[in-house]
C-alpha cells in the first residue's frame, strides 16, 4: 500500500490550474471576432491539416487552444452530441449553449477528478438568423464558462491581446476588415513581428450563407485578399 | 498510486469512429428505432414507387414522382422520393416509404458527420459502400416486407464524371453505365430510357428524357403517379455537377413534362 502525502485541497487546485495555465500558455492563440454578418474564428496555426478550428452544427462552430489531443477529443464529442441531439429532436434544437455547458460539465469534472487537467480552453460560437443571435461561449481548463460580447481572445497571450482587441474593436465590420484586424492584432503579441497569412486558419459562420450549414472555412486567397485590402 | 487517466471518448476500439449510424447504435440504441422483427407483414405501410437515374454531359440527374400508394389506396400524392444526400450525390428511394425516409436521413447524416469529424468528405466510391452496408442491416426487416431499394448517384472528383449506383434488398450494389430505374414502375421507366438515352445528353435533353420516363413508367404501372399540371403536382428532380447538388427548379421539371405531353400531341 503506497502512502500519500497530504496536501491541502486549495494546494492541490492551485497546482492543477498552475500546471494548466502554463500549459496553454506555451501555445499560440485563437481570437473570435463578431463581424457585420456572423462570426470570424482565427488562429495562428503553422499546420494547413490540424485544424483548431472546426464546424460543429448548422450554426455552431469550435475553437481549441492548448494540448492538440485534449481539444481534438473535445471537438469530437461535441459534434457526436450536436448531431445525435439534431437527430433525436429537430436541426434547430442543437444549441451552441447546450454545448458550453457539456462541455463545461466534462472540463469540470475533469479538472477535479483526474490526475492531470486539461490543458485547453475552448471556444463555442453560434449566429442565428439575426444580429442578436450571434453568442460566443469561452470555456475554460477547470470547466468555468464565460459568455462573451463582440471579441474574444484565448491561449498563450490572451490578455495581452484582449487589450489590444479592446481598443481597436468595433461593431458591424465587414469581414476583410475583421480578418485583417485579427491578424495584425496577433503580429502584436508577444512583440511585433510578421505573421504571414499562410500561418493563419480563420473559419466563418456566416449567417447570409444560403447553405443550411453556416460554417466555411476561409481560403488561403481570401486571408492574402483581406490583409491587401 | 491510485487513480489512472481513462481511455479518450473515442472508446475501446483505435481511433474516432466517423460513423454517425454506429454511434447510434452504439450510445442510443432506444432511439436508433429499427425493430429487430416484426410478427406480421400484413400491416399497410405506405411504399414508394419509381424512381430513376441517369447520367447525362455533365453529371447525373435522379428524378422520381411522387406518388405513394398502400394496398390499392393512394397513401400520398406529393411523396418525395429524391434527395441530395451531401453537396456532391443524390439519393432517390423506392420501397417501404417510412423505412425509406429514415433510411435516407441516417445516410445524409452518416455522411455530413464523417465530413466534420475527419474534415474531409467521403470518396463517391466511400459513399456507395456505406450505401450498401446499411441496406444490408436492413435486411431482416427486408425479408418481411419492408424492402428498400434505392439508387445512388453523385458527382466522383477522382474520375471527373457522374456515376450511378443500383442496389437491390440484400445490400448488393451495382454500378450504372448510363441510366437505371427502380420501383414497381421500373419496368416501363427503363423501357422508355432505353430508346431515348443517348450519351452526353444536354441538361433540357436529359430532364426531357427523365419526364419522358417517369410519365411513361405512370402510364403502364397503377402505384406510379404522373405530373399533375392542375394541381401543380411535378415529379422532383435533383441534379448533381461538379459544382455540387441542387434541387431542379420545378418551373423547369414542369416545362420538360409539358414538353413531352406536347409532342404527343395530347394536352395538358
Amino acid at each position: 500500500m503506497s502512502f500519500m502525502p497530504y496536501v491541502a485541497p486549495e494546494q492541490m487546485m492551485k497546482d492543477r490550474s498552475d500546471y494548466a495555465h502554463k500549459g496553454i500558455a506555451r501555445g499560440r492563440s485563437v481570437l473570435g471576432l463578431e463581424y457585420a454578418d456572423g462570426l470570424l474564428f482565427l488562429a495562428e496555426n503553422p499546420s494547413t491539416t490540424l485544424h483548431k478550428i472546426s464546424e460543429v452544427y448548422d450554426q455552431v462552430a469550435f475553437a481549441g487552444v492548448g494540448k492538440y489531443s485534449e481539444f481534438e477529443e473535445m471537438r469530437i464529442a461535441g459534434i457526436r452530441l450536436a448531431d445525435l441531439r439534431g437527430y433525436q429532436y429537430g436541426r434547430e434544437d442543437v444549441k451552441a449553449r447546450d454545448l458550453a455547458n457539456a462541455y463545461s460539465q466534462a472540463l469540470s469534472s475533469i479538472f477535479t477528478q483526474q490526475m492531470k487537467p486539461y490543458e485547453i480552453e475552448l471556444l463555442v460560437g453560434e449566429v442565428d438568423g439575426e444580429e442578436s443571435g450571434t453568442s460566443i461561449y469561452h470555456v475554460l481548463f477547470d470547466g468555468s464558462v464565460s459568455d462573451e460580447q463582440g471579441y474574444v481572445a484565448m491561449g498563450g497571450h490572451a490578455e495581452d491581446l484582449s487589450d489590444a482587441l479592446k481598443d481597436r474593436y468595433q461593431t458591424g465590420w465587414d469581414l476583410d476588415t475583421a480578418v485583417r484586424t485579427a491578424i495584425t492584432t496577433l503580429a502584436t503579441v508577444p512583440e511585433t513581428r510578421e505573421v504571414p497569412a499562410e500561418q493563419i486558419e480563420a473559419g466563418v459562420l456566416d449567417r447570409t450563407r444560403s447553405h443550411r450549414r453556416k460554417f466555411r472555412r476561409l481560403t488561403p486567397a481570401e486571408i492574402e485578399a483581406a490583409l491587401a485590402g | 498510486m491510485t487513480g489512472r487517466i481513462q481511455p479518450p471518448v473515442s472508446g475501446p476500439s483505435f481511433g474516432a469512429n466517423p460513423s454517425f449510424a454506429d454511434l447510434l447504435r452504439d450510445s442510443r440504441p432506444e432511439i436508433a428505432g429499427t425493430p429487430r422483427s416484426i410478427a406480421s407483414t400484413d400491416v399497410p405501410v405506405p411504399h414508394g414507387t419509381t424512381v430513376l437515374g441517369l447520367k447525362y454531359a455533365d453529371g447525373v440527374i435522379m428524378a422520381g414522382d411522387r406518388r405513394a400508394t398502400s394496398g390499392y389506396t393512394v397513401a400520398d400524392a406529393k411523396m418525395r422520393k429524391v434527395f441530395a444526400a451531401d453537396d456532391y450525390s443524390a439519393i432517390a428511394i423506392a420501397g417501404a416509404a417510412g423505412q425509406a425516409i429514415e433510411m435516407v436521413k441516417l445516410f445524409q447524416l452518416e455522411l455530413e458527420h464523417y465530413e466534420k469529424i475527419t474534415g474531409d468528405r467521403l470518396s463517391l466510391e466511400g459513399k456507395a459502400n456505406r450505401l450498401a452496408q446499411m441496406i444490408r442491416s436492413n435486411f431482416p426487416l427486408a425479408m418481411q416486407g419492408l424492402v428498400v431499394v434505392p439508387l445512388f448517384g453523385g458527382f466522383d472528383h477522382a474520375t471527373g464524371e457522374g456515376r450511378i449506383f443500383y442496389y437491390d434488398a440484400t445490400g448488393g450494389r451495382w454500378e450504372e453505365d448510363d441510366y437505371q430505374a427502380t420501383g414497381s414502375g421500373s419496368q416501363p421507366a427503363k423501357n422508355s430510357l432505353k430508346k431515348r438515352w443517348k450519351t452526353g445528353l444536354s441538361r433540357d435533353d436529359a430532364l426531357r428524357v427523365a419526364a419522358e420516363a417517369l410519365i411513361d413508367a405512370a402510364e403502364d404501372d397503377s402505384a406510379t403517379g404522373g405530373p399533375d399540371a392542375i394541381r401543380g403536382i411535378w415529379p422532383v428532380m435533383v441534379i448533381v455537377t461538379a459544382e455540387g447538388a441542387s434541387d431542379v427548379p420545378e418551373d423547369e421539371v414542369a416545362a420538360a413534362v409539358e414538353s413531352v405531353l406536347a409532342s404527343r400531341g395530347g394536352n395538358t
